[in-house]
């Protein structure tokens, strides 16, 4: 099984070059569009920002809200775009997913997404955006290879308050995380007061 | 007279820079390629392998080359839209001639014996260096070899310089110097190696991106990761020590780290009285420079110097990476050295893992530095002031050794010749002065002093609009020829398609002028890989000895590191190894370095520091990334970067226009508030032209060794205006306008 290629996602790494953006559309299926989002957390505060590509959930919630049975799942677990004839371009999976990556693409009245580069990862290739990606923040490698070459652990499980989500592509976070938990309770507890690790002015005040 | 033709609004409608964004044949898939050509990206010395998919003589896309080890597939966004210059709009597709309200289309014959023949002129009314050639570090070392002969053999000037005088020639004056060999020391595979590693002055992740993944493959691995910048870039947000120095300050640093580690024992004196001459006086200089000292110059507290030191010194292994951001200043050089004193003091270089190297900005700004093409060098790396080495090279060429000119004016010093009157006539080649040199209305007033002025070009640059004549030229992937990238290694660039018609190769431009010159005997080239075959023996016995390395080898084995004397030697990946240095005594000549102030340090007039640089998605003065939509649509106008508290003090908010306003001129942009810069420092990246120029600002003053511009510091005051008020606001963008 660790032999099989995945999807990694290592937030730390990224650098924000859009390599990944402007690759994407470079892909022979969907050329022209680019299904990968690269969010820019707070470009007053900080240079952070993050790549998302979908992380294709075990049990897909984008699928199973979608009123006209529009997306489906491959056997490999790739969820896929909604199928043109079916989708009502309603945007229900735009809401109900919460990684925030299915687009409702208004001039094509349809919904589409990141679809694991299903052409080229079923034949040998890896996706496009991790193989350009110059920070490897996106990597397609084994699970192996990732725990020989990485610090961080990479996780695959994710807590939203009561529902579990499993996704096919795994993220890299510190060695002691063995699950993602995003539970709002998380939210509005007071920080230690620490120095801003993102404002200069602060660093050089702070020594 | 070289004044512009007719209206700029008039030569941008006609001739651009204009977007392209729809790929040969449209965004439909293209399915099968005719052909997939492996070859390198043409932006920046990483010069990543990357395979360009041909359909019908067009390239319309690309597939990553993941069996390229430098690379292995990965790419930034400047390489993967880097095929969208293939038919572009833009394209000259036939040599101009300026008339009286812009330029028209003539021949090639009428174009090069007009060329011919203002060089016959010049020549007989003011001498052979009053007619100058000034050339790039983004052609192939082919390209760079011939134009250094074609200098000096058949238009038989002195004035000879490039544009890598604005790039590398800090780094390359401070390696020579100190190790006799102008090279990254060590290939990058040894970065990941290191257990600490020092970045000073380079913004990674924007400017080589590719390298990221090396320190982040490093950072794995346990090392530690110090990055020196005024601004808090994508790099340095995450490594273990940020250092937000002060724009010149680096010295401070570096002095104030060796103070430390002298004083704390972590010096390798054993590698120094072997291997080194000049420590005595090195640690004699830094005596002084305490922490508290150093802190000042640097402008960061003592206590981050101190931690420096800590990281660095006692570690087994390490690596130093430099750039711009130390090499841009009057002490360029001094900069590079002092970082370096920190390499060779703990004697950990020329070992797996150990070692330093600058990273190179032009695709081939490593092997056009080699070949000759520099106002005091020969191929090989030779000096032409040297007789040995003339006398070489003369034998190779065929011409006498008295025939040879000697040193010229470099890059800078040669445009206030020009500006002076001295120099009437240039020739030019992949440069941008009217985006990339200092001091911008200087340079546009000596270019329109020039009494015959032609350019080689594939689009029109904003210095080309002020030729007499241009010749329209072929592309990277239009011509096979070599580069040298940034480790060192010799690759090669393969032809893709054929340029298009009514274009012709630089290097058969420079056979064809030879042969009107009258030395087309010492010109008579078929192809780009005989001049190639000519420059391994110009350069043999030389430093960079390219005499081992063929077009077949480089295929074979993915590249061939200089030094590569002999057809059975192996190359050269890692320098300096058992501590033999370049010099003749195979030693390390370190020198102690005091630092000094800049040549305009803010005041009470201008109180606000400029430093400038790049943006990840455009290459150098923008003649191709402005042009390629996807690219320009990432950063598609400069920003003046400053801190909420400096905009708070000017009452400015993110988005207003600002005027930056220097000495020299001023620019109109926007702001962009971010809390990622020091407050006393703003950032405008360099990549336009007209009012939008970031070089409108600087200053044109030069370090004394390299010659380099100190882009990285001058003085400017910086207010809010309502709008813009000059009289290129209107253009599109890419082409100087605001938005």
């Amino acid at each position: 099984m660790s032999q099989e290629l995945a999807f990694f996602i290592d937030y730390s790494r990224c650098i924000g070059c859009q390599a990944c953006v402007q690759a994407c559309e470079e892909c022979d299926t969907h050329r022209g569009a680019s299904m990968i989002h690269l969010e820019t957390i707070d470009r007053p505060g900080s240079v952070q920002t993050t790549p998302q590509v979908c992380m294709h959930c075990e049990n897909p919630i984008c699928a199973r809200v979608c009123p006209a049975d529009a997306i489906k799942q491959t056997p490999e677990g790739v969820t896929q775009s909604s199928l043109k004839p079916r989708c009502i371009g309603c945007s229900n999976c735009v809401l109900a997913c919460p990684f925030g990556v299915p687009k409702y693409k208004a001039e094509i009245d349809q919904m589409m997404k990141c679809d694991y580069c299903l052409d080229r990862t079923s034949t040998g290739k890896r996706p496009m955006c991790a193989t350009v990606c110059p920070s490897q923040a996106l990597a397609f490698v084994t699970l192996e290879h990732i725990e020989k070459t990485r610090r961080g652990r990479a996780v695959n499980e994710w807590v939203f308050g009561d529902e579990v989500v499993r996704t096919k592509v795994y993220v890299v976070v510190p060695p002691e995380v063995d699950t993602v938990r995003a539970d709002l309770v998380q939210l509005g507890k007071k920080r230690a007061p620490e120095i801003d690790r993102d404002d200069v002015a602060a660093i050089l005040e702070g020594g | 007279m070289a004044k512009l033709p007719a209206p700029i609004e008039t030569l941008v409608e006609r001739y651009g820079p204009h977007r392209h964004y729809v790929p040969e044949g449209g965004w439909q898939p293209i399915g099968e390629p005719d052909r997939l050509v492996k070859t390198h990206c043409c932006f920046c010395g990483q010069q990543c392998g990357i395979q360009l998919k041909v359909k019908e003589n067009r390239v319309v896309g690309f597939e990553p080359w993941e069996d390229f080890p430098f690379n292995q597939g990965k790419l930034c966004p400047k390489g993967v839209k880097r095929y969208l210059q293939d038919g572009h709009e833009d394209r000259l597709r036939s040599p101009l001639e300026r008339t009286d309200g812009g330029f028209r289309e003539i021949g090639w014959d009428a174009a090069l014996d007009r060329t011919a023949r203002e060089i016959k002129r010049i020549h007989a009314e003011h001498g052979n260096d009053a007619f100058a050639i000034l050339t790039g570090a983004s052609i192939t070392n082919e390209r760079a070899y011939l134009m250094g002969k074609f200098a000096r053999v058949a238009v038989r000037t002195a004035n000879i310089d490039y544009n890598g005088r604005l790039c590398m020639v800090s780094a390359g004056a401070a390696s020579k110097k100190i190790f006799g060999i102008d090279r990254a020391a060590n290939p990058w595979s040894d970065i990941p190696k290191a257990e600490v590693i020092l970045i000073a002055g380079a913004n990674i992740a924007e400017c080589a991106p590719i390298t990221t993944d090396y320190l982040w493959r490093a950072r794995e691995n346990g090392a530690k990761i110090i990055v020196l910048d005024p601004r808090l870039t994508p790099i340095a947000r995450t490594v273990d020590l940020f250092i937000p120095v002060r724009s010149g300050g680096d010295i401070g640093i570096f002095n104030g780290m060796l103070h430390v580690m002298i004083e704390r024992g972590w010096i390798n004196r054993e590698f120094l009285a072997a291997h080194t001459t000049g420590w005595e006086e090195v640690e004699r200089t830094v005596a002084k420079y305490t922490p508290e000292y150093a802190a000042k110059i640097a402008g960061v507290p003592a206590s981050m110097i101190v931690r420096a030191a800590e990281l660095w010194g006692p570690a087994k292994s390490s690596f130093l990476l430099h750039s711009r951001g130390i090499e841009h200043h009057t002490k360029g050089v001094d900069n590079c050295m002092a970082a370096i004193n920190l390499v060779v003091a703990t004697g950990r270089i020329g070992r797996e893992g150990c070692g330093y190297a600058m990273i190179t900005g032009q695709g081939n700004g490593q092997g056009a530095r080699e070949q000759g093409q520099k106002a005091e060098q020969l191929p090989g790396m030779r000096d032409i002031d040297n007789p040995e080495h003339r006398k070489y090279i003369a034998g190779v060429w065929g011409v006498e050794e008295e025939t040879i000119p000697h040193k010229g004016l470099t890059a800078v010093p040669l445009v206030e010749a020009i500006h002076e009157g001295k120099i009437k006539g240039l020739l030019l080649l992949c440069f941008n002065p009217m985006v990339s040199l200092p001091n911008q209305t200087y340079i546009r007033e000596a270019l329109e002093k020039l009494e015959y002025f032609v350019v080689l070009d594939f689009f029109m640059s904003e210095t080309a609009r002020h030729a007499d004549v241009i010749l329209p030229t072929a592309l990277m992937e239009e011509d096979a020829g070599t580069t040298t990238n940034t480790e060192g290694r010799v690759i090669l660039h393969q032809k893709a398609v054929e340029p298009p018609p009514g274009t012709r190769e630089d290097w058969r431009v420079a056979c064809d002028l030879a042969e009107r010159l009258g030395v087309g005997d010492k010109f008579r080239f078929g192809s780009s890989k005989e001049i190639f075959d000519e420059l391994r023996v110009a350069s043999k016995g030389g430093i960079a000895d390219y005499y081992g390395i063929t077009w077949e080898r480089i295929e074979k084995e993915k590249g061939v590191f200089w030094p590569c004397p002999a057809l059975d030697h192996p190359g050269t990946p890692r320098l300096y190894e058992g501590a033999k240095f370049g010099h003749p005594d195979g030693k390390a000549h370190l020198k102690g370095i005091e630092w000094r102030p800049a040549t305009e340090e803010p005041d009470e007039e201008f109180p606000i520091i400029l430093t400038t640089g790049r943006v990840v998605a455009q290459y150098l003065s923008g003649t191709q990334t402005r042009r390629i939509g996807a690219l320009d649509d990432q950063a598609p106008q400069p920003s003046c970067e400053m801190h909420p508290r400096l905009a708070a003090k000017l009452g400015v908010v993110d988005r207003d226009f600002v005027k930056v306003e220097s000495r020299r001129g001023a620019i109109v942009v926007r702001a962009l508030v971010v809390k990622t810069i020091r407050p006393d420092t703003v950032f405008v990246p360099y990549h336009w032209p007209t009012d939008r120029a970031a070089n409108r600002l600087t200053v044109r003053a030069i370090d004394p060794i390299s010659n380099i511009p100190e882009f990285k510091i001058c003085a400017v005051r910086v207010k809010k205006v309502e709008k813009p008020d000059d009289d290129t606001w209107a253009l599109p963008p890419e082409a100087g306008g605001l938005r």
